[in-house]
């Protein structure tokens, strides 16, 4: 994985397969403390505590097609190395919370990369599943609820292109926006 | 707080709603993007947002977008199963930006299969 938006997307996809029917995204950028802090979590089925216990292993997974399960070990690899660090808490029946920290202006971060491209992906292919993104840079933030949209929307699918291009473009533009704004901000 | 912009996602909308008017007609095809780790690493998501952008500009509605998990063959990522309705399902593999474009043109909406990047016929197991 290149990009931190990439990690994300994957741990949001083992949300959907635990049946998760709301999946909260956080990202919080904080210059003064020097921390980037990501957190996903889910109403999904949760994992028991031996499931749990071997969650930071890569050669443990559920799955019977391979014998490897890397997206953990792999978001907590990506932490680590910039001196972060990754918790997962689950319990059984009430769902899933993963949240990573990372050092801001570490050399070894990855970059944060698409957040447009990562929940357009997977509002597309999860269409009966909600999302709440919300990302702080500072004092400013961006937050999508697709209950929201789908109030807006009526009878229009959430996952019809045209509306995914539009979540796309959203976020993207949301994003840069705000990035300008804290940086014009911290000179003054 | 940077705002949705919800006067454009009405707009949509409406836009929507006037072209699903003039069509009649159920699901014809189901691409599924297999978006596990292995999958997500060798560029799954760029194959899905070029997947959408083909479908918002040939202006279709019977193609329906799925993601799955892996199926275990994790060294021929990225892959997508198309399914159009009473066919045999196909699965690509090592499937690009442009593959994607092509697959959707020829296969998706011409019913032709680009052989050359299938990996396997039927149904997957998940």
């Amino acid at each position: 994985m290149e990009e931190l938006s990439l990690h994300i997307l994957d741990i949001i996809e083992n949300s959907t397969r635990a049946g998760a029917g709301l999946i909260e995204i956080t990202i919080v950028e904080a210059t003064d403390h020097d921390t980037l802090m990501i957190e996903i979590s889910d109403n999904g089925s949760g994992m028991d505590e031996e499931t749990l216990g071997r969650i930071m292993d890569p050669f443990y997974t559920t799955r019977t097609v391979r014998r490897v399960g890397l997206g953990i070990p792999l978001l907590a690899q990506a932490a680590r190395a910039t001196e972060g660090s990754c918790t997962v808490e689950s319990r059984v029946g009430d769902g899933t919370r993963v949240t990573a920290e990372f050092r801001l202006n570490h050399i070894d971060r990855q970059p944060l990369g698409n957040m447009g491209e990562t929940m357009a992906t997977t509002i597309a292919g999860n269409p009966e599943v909600d999302f709440v993104y919300t990302h702080r840079i500072d004092d400013e933030s961006y937050r999508l609820d697709t209950r929201e949209l789908r109030l807006v929307l009526d009878d229009v699918p959430l996952n019809s292109a045209p509306v995914i291009t539009f979540i796309r473009n959203d976020i993207a533009e949301a994003l840069a926006e705000m990035k300008n704004r804290s940086r014009t901000g911290t000179e003054h | 707080m940077a705002k949705i912009k919800i006067e454009d996602l009405k707009k949509i909308k409406e836009r929507v709603q006037a072209e699903n008017a003039l069509r009649h007609g159920d699901r014809r095809v189901r691409v599924t993007v297999h978006m596990g780790t292995c999958g997500i690493a060798a560029g799954a998501r760029e194959v899905m947002t070029t997947l959408m952008k083909e479908i918002e500009e040939a202006q279709v509605s019977d193609v329906v977008v799925t993601t799955s998990g892996c199926m275990g063959l994790c060294s021929r990522e990225p892959e997508i199963t198309v399914e159009i309705v009473g066919e045999e399902p196909i699965v690509y593999e090592y499937v690009n930006e442009n593959k994607m474009r092509q697959i959707f043109r020829r296969h998706i909406l011409e019913g032709e299969i680009q052989t050359p990047f299938v990996l396997a016929r039927g149904k997957e197991q998940p």
